[in-house]
């Protein structure tokens, strides 16, 4: 539970999330999707009511609880001033591990982003940005993992390659708990989803759970137009193909489809 | 737990510096309004001003020192609210680190970044004739009483950059802290003022501080003027200290 005065933000929230999995909460604005992240990110204290993150009790042992997780907040919180690469080399000093010049480059060959790496992150893209934010998350494998709105305010091809990077995530084992207001982000990434409204959970299962809570399928035929979401992916890549092509033959001195 | 503290610390430290050293356009600005202020009253209202004997210039730079920290602790409770609203604050506390070691990076690089103001506001005054017969340890001294007042200010700059809910806000609490030494001894004597402003300018911290300083750089005796300086500095140093760790755990809460 989580007041402010007399407003509710949160009135029951119960869920489960098991190890190795992707958990999406799903909510409106002003769910309180943040507040529960925060609450068990150790940011804020509940008012009642217990949460356990990776065996610890967020209020009595915090402190193991924020050596087990890192959280990446819904605006990307990296440092505008430094370059891509002292951002991850602070993280890891903070983290108190060997080499962190080592690990720095490691995670921006694995976010593709070795070539920004020595740019300030205030010349870097949206989506470049969100991977970096991701990216030091990652430094420590830290179990647990909290995306806050992780795709927030990004195009259609960052919010893929976010997917790409969360997918990746889980994959090595690690437990994500991430929020999200789209609809299709939960359904393409979780395991399970959870539908906060009014600080409350409304449902919480697999995809073929909360499905099964709607009538059964009926057999309609529709005419399947592309999405307009399909129709920018593919341009974009088009060109993007032809500029490298053009560019491997040396014919045209176009730029890639890098982000600027 | 020490060690942890201090290495914390010491790579946010890493970080923050790094910002005045890409800006520096902050420590520049921050040395303009003092410098401005003192060629102004060394070469417009000085010669109108009777400090009863010595040089203006003299008289005056203690007043200007005090003024360079006011404004520049003003970038200090700025760059913490920058952190405050992108959240990068947020993800330092949610990370296993000795937590007051954010506040303290703040409060070091504030102090670095005053220093370097104040040499480069001393380095003006002494090339418009300001000369000090003080020794190695009144040189010391007068440092001392300046950190301390730094110091003071920097806690002060914490609270505002933690309260704040705006950049505009964040900043503006400085703007009183520059208008206090126009009423003080920093730029004409107190004995010319009328009554209940005379009492507020003899009782209020800058005009011990001042007179602290200047007895120092001038190699005069101190008097009392060193321990009211000394009480004003560390009184204030403890109340802002303990307010800021009051507004950080509210803020955590």
């Amino acid at each position: 539970m989580k007041s402010y005065g007399d407003l509710e933000v949160l009135r029951g929230v119960d869920l489960d999330v098991t190890p190795g999995s992707i958990f999406a909460l799903l909510g409106s604005n002003g769910a309180g999707k943040t507040t529960v992240v925060k609450i068990l990110a150790t940011l804020l204290r509940a008012d009642g009511g217990t949460a356990v993150v990776n065996g610890f009790d967020v209020v009595r042992q915090a402190a193991d609880v924020r050596r087990s997780i890192s959280l990446t907040g819904q605006f990307s919180a990296v440092d505008d001033i430094l370059t891509g690469r002292e951002n991850l080399v602070l993280i890891a000093k903070l983290r108190h591990l060997d080499q962190p010049g080592r690990i720095a480059d490691d995670l921006l060959a694995r976010f593709s982003l070795a070539d920004a790496g020595g740019r300030r992150v205030a010349t870097y893209s949206g989506g470049m940005r969100r991977r970096l934010d991701i990216a030091m998350s990652l430094i420590g494998s830290p179990p647990v993992i909290f995306l806050d709105e992780p795709t927030t305010g990004l195009d259609p091809e960052a919010r893929l390659e976010v997917w790409q990077s969360v997918r990746q995530l889980a994959c090595r084992g690690t437990t994500v708990l991430l929020t999200t207001q789209h609809l299709d982000e939960a359904e393409q990434l979780a395991d399970r989803i959870a539908i906060l409204h009014e600080g409350r959970i409304l449902v919480n299962g697999t995809l073929a759970d909360l499905q099964a809570l709607m009538p059964p399928a009926q057999v309609e035929y529709v005419e399947k137009q592309p999405s307009l979401e399909d129709i920018f992916l593919t341009l974009v890549r088009r060109r993007a193909a032809t500029a490298s092509a053009l560019n491997d033959t040396g014919a045209a001195p176009v730029t890639t489809g890098n982000e600027v | 737990m020490n060690t942890d503290f201090i290495r914390d610390t010491n790579a946010l430290l890493g970080r923050s510096l790094r910002h005045i050293l890409r800006s520096p356009d902050t420590i520049i600005t921050t040395a303009v309004t003092p410098i401005a202020m003192l060629l102004m009253f060394v070469y417009v209202f000085g010669s109108a001003i009777n400090t009863g004997g010595g040089k203006y210039v003299d008289y005056l730079l203690p007043g200007i020192l005090l003024i360079t920290v006011a404004s520049g602790v003003a970038y200090t409770s700025l760059r913490l609210f920058t952190d405050v609203s992108s959240g990068i604050f947020e993800r330092f506390q949610s990370m296993p680190i000795a937590r007051s070691a954010v506040l303290w990076a703040h409060v070091l690089t504030s102090l670095i970044a005053n220093l370097i103001s104040l040499v480069v506001v001393v380095l003006v005054a002494l090339a418009i004739g300001f000369r000090s017969g003080a020794g190695v340890v009144a040189w010391l001294g007068a440092l001392g009483i300046i950190v301390l007042f730094t110091l003071a200010l920097t806690w002060l700059a914490v609270v505002a950059g933690l309260a704040a809910k705006s950049a505009d806000g964040a900043g503006a609490f400085a703007y009183p802290l520059l208008f206090l030494p126009f009423v003080s001894s920093a730029f004409v004597l107190t004995r010319g003022m009328p009554g209940p402003v005379k009492w507020f300018a003899e009782h209020q911290p800058v005009t011990s501080i001042v007179n602290t300083l200047r007895s120092l750089f001038a190699d005069r005796p101190l008097g009392n003027d060193l321990w009211t300086a000394l009480a004003w500095c560390l009184g204030l140093l403890v109340v802002a200290w303990a307010l800021a760790v009051h507004t950080y755990h509210r803020k955590l809460a």
